[in-house]
């Protein structure tokens, strides 16, 4: 393959991306999700057949990043939307972009029923322990007495409840084919968190039913953090309360060699 | 081609197919399951599309979806289950793509009760859901109609990149009568220019949404809405008339109502008084300009309807003032006997009307004073 690419070229634009800078807080792990997402849907040469279905929350904005079609679902509603496509359009390449308001409360039904029909579609999930979007209010995956705009003296589990666990929890049902929890606290998690999203594109294209790769993520401005910090946040805290680990990999899955 | 005794529900469901319906989406509930159970069963044997839903969210949603992609969709419910697909239909408005929507109503409010009830015309009318945006909406009052309807639905809602939906109270979708089915139609795939079907080496990207967080964009986006309704109103209003040309009374009546009331009609006919039925299929667009018409030559308009007067508004939004209006209305699923219909024409063409009640006041008074 002849490129014209600079000999000293190592780090670009993936072409999965279009030119439009994100809206993004500095610091946040949104633009890693993005770029590995879109640096997967490239290599895997599948950006001309892809569509993806963005959340109500920070990513409402995500299809003004990604140079594929994409439609902006309702609050929650984007795996029905996804399904909707998906069984129309069966070789196509369908996604979801979800926060954690998004998909692990609102969207609760949605997700759940979802992965119990064994959906072919894959789903990122960004558990990033707030609302981002609406400005850092408690979330199902908050964890217990951490401190949010609506639980200013931390979540009391007594009243609010506890952290749901979507990945567990998902991967009890038997229409999940690949659910697995990664993070994007450093590197070596970073490139482990691509494989897993390579792995669930992959499980889509090879019609082995629902795919979803959690990612434990920052949310410096919310948090009130340096962005530094925000990573050992998640490091020292939240990847205790949420392991990272595979919870669902289906016989066939297993066997993918990327 | 002959004609089959069909029921309601399932007439519809064949009638969707034969437009070419590609994909189904629907949750169980009386009075309009049989849709989702006849379509459980045809739409995979064409090949097609049919998914329960976990909810009519999930039903919704499905439908917004697929609606996306530029194929012909459908869902279906009743009344509480259309109040949860509220939130897409908005979504679905501002995205401006066509879905087609079938609404079996039965009493309420709240859980109510699953008889006959045309309770949610304001609902169905109005829009519905939040933000600015018109509903295009088809009211059957017989098994053919809601198999014609049916069929038309999907070629307004592809015409306007609109919401089209049918309502029909619980005793069409339940009642078999004799219909004819029209040819099935091929699937026709077509290549919109604003379908999100991914870009397969032919195209740019696109991208559907209804997000506009410029006002100035999103106040764009509702003047084309409404550029686009007013097409709709100079184009699809659609409205039958019974013994009009002579009539000194007029009833307006949709769905069943209008049915029942036009056996009324028959009646005082027969006895001799000059009274005429005006039944609108479109109940949105409303239509305005044949009342606006007819209040210029007859002596009073009687509104039969069931629920508390909901379509009885837009009546005298078209009458101004100009003659009475009076009302007659069954609610919670009582369907009105042909009999309280002709009392009430009787009513009207012997006693002095006035210009300056409330019918809807003095409607509630004799139904107070009745029991």
């Amino acid at each position: 393959m002849t490129t014209t690419a600079p000999e000293n070229l190592v780090y670009d634009r993936p072409e999965g991306f279009t030119d439009t800078p994100t809206h993004y807080c500095p610091g946040c792990t949104h633009g890693v999700a993005h770029r590995l997402v879109a640096e997967v849907l490239e290599e895997m040469g599948v950006l001309d057949k892809t569509i993806g279905v963005a959340p109500v929350g920070c990513a409402v904005f995500a299809y003004n990043y990604f140079d594929t079609d994409f439609v902006e679902a309702p609050h929650g509603r984007a795996p029905a939307m996804a399904t909707g496509i998906k069984r129309v359009l069966p070789d196509r390449i369908v996604f979801t972009y979800q926060g954690d308001g998004d998909l692990a409360s609102i969207g609760m039904g949605e997700i759940v029923h979802a992965a119990a029909r064994g959906e072919n579609l894959t789903v990122i999930f960004i558990n990033n322990a707030n609302y981002g979007m609406t400005g850092g209010q408690m979330a199902p995956t908050t964890l217990p007495g951490m401190k949010t705009t609506s639980s200013p003296n931390g979540r009391d589990v007594e009243t609010q409840g506890y952290p749901i666990r979507m990945a567990e929890m998902l991967s009890t049902l038997d229409g999940a084919g690949y659910v697995v929890r990664r993070s994007l606290h450093d590197p070596k998690n970073i490139r482990l968190a691509k494989k897993a999203i390579r792995l669930a594109f992959e499980t889509q294209a090879r019609g082995l039913g629902f795919s979803m790769v959690e990612l434990l993520s920052t949310c410096p401005t919310n948090w009130g953090m340096t962005p530094v910090n925000s990573l050992k946040f998640v490091e020292e805290h939240m990847v205790p309360a949420f392991p990272l680990g595979d919870y669902k990999v289906a016989a066939g899955i297993a066997q993918i060699k990327i | 081609m002959t004609r089959e005794l069909w029921k309601g529900n399932e007439a519809i469901a064949e009638a969707s197919v034969r437009a070419g319906l590609e994909a189904y989406f629907g949750y169980p509930i009386t009075p309009q399951t049989e849709v989702l159970e006849y379509l459980s069963r045809r739409m995979p044997e064409l090949g097609r599309t049919f998914v329960q839903a976990e909810s009519e969210l999930g039903a919704i949603n499905m439908v917004y979806g697929a609606a996306c992609t530029g194929v012909r969709v459908m869902s279906s419910s009743s009344s509480p289950g259309v109040s949860l697909m509220m939130e897409g239909i908005s979504y679905i408005a501002g995205t401006e793509i066509p879905a087609v929507l079938i609404n079996v109503m039965r009493g309420g409010p709240g859980l109510g009760n699953i008889a006959p009830s045309q309770g949610d015309y304001n609902q169905a009318v109005r829009g519905g859901g939040h933000g600015d945006y018109q509903p295009i909406v088809l009211a059957p009052a017989s098994v053919q109609e809601a198999i014609d309807l049916t069929v038309l639905s999907f070629d307004l809602a592809e015409r306007y990149r609109s919401i089209c939906m049918v309502i029909l109270d619980g005793s069409v979708g339940q009642m078999m009568e004799p219909a004819q089915m029209p040819e099935m139609q091929p699937v026709q795939r077509k290549d919109w220019e604003w379908a999100t079907n991914a870009k397969m080496g032919k195209r740019e990207r696109r991208v559907l949404t209804s997000i506009y967080l410029d006002p100035i964009q999103e106040e764009k986006l509702n003047l084309r809405l409404i550029q686009r309704w007013k097409q709709i109103q100079a184009n699809e209003v659609r409205y039958k008339e019974y013994f009009l040309d002579d009539a000194e009374f007029v009833i307006v009546g949709f769905g069943t109502a209008g049915r029942v009331a036009l056996s009324a009609v028959r009646t005082a006919r027969q006895r001799g008084i000059k009274v005429g039925l005006l039944r609108p299929i479109t109940v949105s667009p409303f239509p305005h300009e044949v009342i606006d018409q007819l209040a210029g030559r007859v002596e009073a308009f009687l509104v039969t309807e069931m629920n508390s007067g909901q379509m009885l508004e837009d009546v005298r939004l078209a009458v101004k003032g100009r003659v009475p209006v009076e009302f007659y209305g069954r609610m919670g699923g009582v369907v009105p006997f042909t009999e309280e219909i002709l009392h009430e024409i009787e009513r009207i063409t012997t006693s002095k009307l006035s210009l300056d009640e409330n019918p809807r006041d003095a409607w509630f008074e004799r139904m107070m004073s009745s029991r």
